[in-house]
């Protein structure tokens, strides 16, 4: 193999201050050591950016909502907390406590996240919102994406979901499993309610908080609530045949004179209607 | 060391993949930042390495995570994200302006003091030129045995070529570092101005790089 330089003088490596002997056997211990010296430590932000990107650690950051400002975590594979904690510190400390991954604040979130969590939080279309549910029980994980089916401005009972996961007996797991959820307002357990036309509990705060994010989003709560106590379970058209729960987008669309009231499911089924497509009710009956 | 950590990484991925991290990422972020040249580039290709390693562990069956060879396995990863980066066109004029900054030094223990810490840091800078501007065949090459201080079969594994090969563009590119240097070192003393070096010209001026010259040779 022969050397460029081979006719030149050998040059002393910089800094290190010894001597070099030339390329003799092919080797060059002066530009050798001289890349050697080239490696750095990575940048402290490296780690925390890798884990956060890997789903193994999360970022927080405070964003506005219409309940006042609420922390966000998450990670790459979606939303993995929302909480009204008063302060960083005891946010940290409830993330610890629940989910247990190392968690970094940071300014914002990211943009496509923020627009996602933007639409969802304003009730505007369902956007589709990444969640995170890892460590929750299958269970609960499939209480919670049944949640987010549901539309803003819209509720379902308890039972609703209870029926559309398969369980429909398991009434009252459906709302403990609500009540731990670790992700309210973006997984919109507030729009679970009870049957009977109360609204029910609601572990971000209360049912007033409930109560004001609900028609925050648009939902007569005095209509829904005055239904229920007539015992209304459903609303039909009489063009269609087609009956719905109260608060179904298409049976806000009856005209007043084409509405039918059922109070339950069999009456229903001897009037000839047909539950609607969109919102199930017939899942309800539970 | 690799046997315990790859032992672990099979019991309990989630659990030790920070210890991956923490171990290797001295090594591939240096690697990524001579190979590419800027710091923001080599921490996004060091973190996506790793996000990869990770998402490809979380396929791999027990055994075969234990039977891996991390070091040569993370690295050929890195170097595929390097590469990538570097055939973006948009990112091709860039790739042979190199940023030094307040980077840590790790090796190179000579002398003490801020003059010592100022002239090491000029070193750095110069010699991160000169092998930024190495054909990457080259600068693969020479990174991965020198900077890196891989073995040759190691090498053979991430690159794919031959240990001859390999032997030979180590050689090769070493030979290219050594006669940039003299040639800059012969500009510095024979003419009161020092030849303009390459990162202070634009990046359509690639070819009047260091070893752009010897390329030829």
């Amino acid at each position: 193999m022969q050397h460029p330089t081979g006719a030149l003088r050998p040059v002393a490596p910089i800094g290190a201050g010894n001597s070099t002997s030339r390329a003799v056997h092919g080797t060059d211990p002066g530009v050798e050591s001289a890349v050697a010296r080239l490696r750095v430590m990575a940048p402290p932000s490296l780690l925390p950016r890798t884990l956060i990107a890997a789903g193994l650690a999360d970022a927080y950051a405070s964003v506005d909502s219409p309940v006042g400002p609420v922390f966000i975590a998450w990670n790459t594979r979606g939303i993995s907390m929302v909480s009204l904690a008063d302060d960083a510190g005891r946010f940290e400390e409830q993330f610890g406590r629940e989910i247990g991954r190392p968690l970094h604040r940071v300014e914002a979130l990211p943009p496509r996240l923020a627009r996602v969590v933007g639409r969802r939080l304003a009730g505007d279309r369902p956007a589709p919102v990444p969640v995170d549910l890892r460590g929750r029980s299958p269970f609960e994980e499939a209480v919670l994406r049944k949640a987010l089916e549901i539309p803003a401005g819209e509720v379902r009972p308890y039972g609703w979901i209870a029926a559309e996961i398969g369980s429909p007996k398991a009434v009252r797991a459906v709302g403990t499993a609500l009540g731990h959820n670790p992700i309210p307002l973006l997984i919109p357990c507030h729009r679970v309610v009870r049957s009977d036309g109360h609204i029910g509990q609601y572990s971000m705060g209360g049912p007033e908080v409930k109560r004001r994010v609900l028609t925050a989003e648009g939902l007569d709560l005095d209509r829904l609530e005055t239904l229920a106590r007539h015992g209304i379970r459903y609303i039909g058209s009489d063009t269609t045949k087609i009956f719905c729960m109260p608060t179904c987008r298409l049976a806000r669309r009856i005209m007043a004179k084409h509405q039918v009231e059922f109070t339950s499911l069999p009456d229903t089924r001897r009037a000839g209607y047909r539950p609607c497509r969109a919102c199930r009710p017939a899942a309800a009956a539970a | 060391m690799d046997e315990t950590l790859t032992q672990r990484l099979a019991a309990n991925l989630d659990g030790s993949f920070e210890d991956l991290v923490r171990e290797s990422q001295d090594r591939l972020y240096s690697l990524a930042l001579r190979y590419v040249g800027s710091a923001s580039d080599a921490e996004e290709l060091a973190q996506d390495a790793f996000v990869r390693a990770y998402r490809a562990l979380e396929r791999y069956e027990p055994q075969r995570i234990r039977d891996l060879d991390l070091r040569p396995w993370l690295t050929t990863i890195l170097l595929n994200a390097c590469r990538n980066h570097l055939a973006r066109p948009a990112r091709r004029a860039a790739a042979a302006t190199v940023v030094v900054d307040e980077f840590v030094i790790i090796a190179g223990d000579a002398g003490h003091g801020p003059e010592a810490h100022v002239e090491r840091r000029e070193a750095a800078e110069r010699w991160a030129h000169l092998v930024g501007s190495l054909p990457p065949l080259y600068r693969a090459a020479v990174l991965l045995r020198h900077l890196d201080g891989m073995s040759y079969e190691e090498m053979t594994a991430v690159l794919g070529r031959p240990q001859g090969t390999l032997k030979a563009q180590v050689h090769r590119g070493v030979a290219l570092l050594r006669a940039a240097f003299e040639a800059e070192e012969r500009g510095r003393t024979t003419s009161t101005q020092a030849p303009a070096p390459a990162d202070r010209a634009g990046p359509s001026d690639r070819p009047s790089s260091p070893t752009a010259s010897l390329e030829a040779l």
